[in-house]
């Protein structure tokens, strides 16, 4: 017989992704053992998230603050916003330390199977952000999937009567991959992909128009 | 239970954390739903692209179980047109359309192997009229083909330039002039075979499939609407 408030925890963290109704109990056991190194500081973290965290107004960024960390710093370059589907992707970027410029979360991709129509995503804020900011580049980082691309697509399109220059990301062979272990489709993305070494600009492919639309 | 098949990905819902419940469109067994474990993951989500064709293995203890996939990539598709904005929407919209027009477990070669033509046809030009035609095929495997044979008024088969709204059979001009406004445009590359549709008879062909189609067929599935990516397509192609 267990403690209703652990079944109600058990329930709860078998909710999470990763965990499962064991992996929970195993969890929950965790916690309960290390009471007050472990289970009353989460319990703290957690309760000052559920109040504080919030969605940033102006990129759809999750934060403690409005506007966000990001929004907020003026070293960051605001003439460049790289557009990501969801915070996921944005903390993704971040872990590269390659971007410095400020994002857009629309929140999710078109998707015929889910019906998720361009209303259901963050695309007017992402028109009026082009329109009052000084932006002059937009990078479209969205999945190399069907709907990530028909995204971009159709966000160039929205954007085709603004001077911003609109650029999406490359496709093709990851860091580390071999090409014997590649798929058909990443290799062939990468194949008109291609780019010259010796000054390591791309070559004229039709795909170097992929969401050009300056 | 166990069968092999040829098969054209059409959707992949995220079933779980990692796993898929995949619509093919397979050859002999029509439009198939099956669970793909791992489908959804880092090594198999490209995979199961919509237009992507496989060979594919059902494996079920009952023919009414969901039962599960097993896929082999035989042609890439969507990686090749996922940088051209007309081509990509093209395929999405085929996808969804079929995804939403055809019953499930029910054999439609004919779908199967006019989806293989369309997206095959756009390594080149011709894939608009394609497209339209291949939507016209859909409409008559499901029983509600259009009758160009000769005009619904007089029976001539000359000058047919309209299309009944009410019974989809065609009307010449001369028997069209008192009802002119309220017949469909017949687009004149859907009469003969090996024609180039003209921007302005693709957007009449898409208009003419998309009404019987919406008439037919949408409005008896769920949302009761023709699939947003055929909307985008026809948007797509107007720009132009």
């Amino acid at each position: 017989m267990m403690a209703p408030e652990i079944e109600r925890l058990i329930n709860l963290l078998a909710k999470l992704p990763g965990l499962g109704p064991r992996s929970a109990r195993r969890a929950v056991l965790a916690l309960i053992r290390r009471r007050e190194t472990l289970l009353a500081p989460l319990a703290k973290a957690m309760g000052e998230a559920a109040e504080a965290v919030r969605t940033c107004t102006n990129c759809g960024n999750i934060d403690g603050r409005d506007p966000c960390a990001i929004c907020a710093d003026v070293r960051r370059d605001a003439s460049v916003i790289c557009v990501v589907e969801d915070v996921a992707d944005l903390w993704a970027l971040e872990r590269t330390h390659a971007f410095k410029g400020r994002y857009h979360v629309l929140g999710g991709t078109l998707s015929a199977l889910d019906g998720i129509g361009p209303d259901d995503l963050r695309l007017p804020a992402l028109v009026g952000r082009v329109a009052n900011a000084s932006a002059t580049e937009i990078i479209l980082a969205l999945s190399a999937t069907v709907d990530g691309q028909t995204t971009a697509h159709y966000i160039a399109d929205k954007l085709a009567g603004s001077k911003v220059k609109i650029s999406g990301l490359a496709h093709g062979i990851p860091v580390g991959g071999e090409l014997d272990y590649l798929d058909d489709g990443t290799l062939s993305a990468a194949l008109k992909a291609r780019r010259t070494i010796d000054n390591e600009s791309p070559v004229d492919s039709p795909a170097d128009n992929l969401v050009e639309n300056t | 239970m166990e069968w092999h098949d040829d098969a054209i990905v059409l959707a992949a819902r995220k079933h779980g954390e990692s796993s898929a419940i995949v619509t093919l469109l397979t050859r002999d067994h029509g439009r198939h739903l099956g669970l793909v474990r791992g489908g959804m993951g880092r090594r198999k989500r490209g995979l199961f692209q919509p237009g992507n064709q496989v060979r594919a293995t059902w494996r079920a203890r009952l023919a009414e179980h969901l039962g599960s996939f097993a896929c082999e990539l035989e042609n890439a598709r969507a990686a090749t047109l996922l940088d051209d904005r007309d081509r990509l929407s093209a395929l999405s919209a085929a996808c969804a359309v079929a995804d939403a027009a055809l019953p499930e477990r029910e054999t439609h070669a004919p779908v199967f192997e006019g989806m293989e033509i369309l997206l095959d046809s756009m390594a080149g030009n011709l894939w608009p009229t394609i497209y339209v035609k291949w939507e016209l095929g859909l409409l008559q495997e499901l029983g509600f083909g259009l009758d160009f044979s000769c005009c619904a008024a007089t029976g001539t088969t000359e000058n047919l330039i309209y299309i009944s709204p009410k019974s989809g059979r065609a009307v010449s001009a001369e028997a069209a002039e008192p009802y002119r406004k309220s017949l469909l445009p017949l687009p004149s590359f859907l009469l003969e075979a090996g024609i180039e549709g003209p921007p302005d008879g693709i957007s009449d062909g898409l208009k003419l499939t998309g009404y019987f189609l919406e008439r037919h067929v949408f409005s008896h599935t769920r949302s009761g609407m023709a699939p947003a990516a055929r909307q985008r397509l026809i948007d797509q192609l107007r720009k132009k």
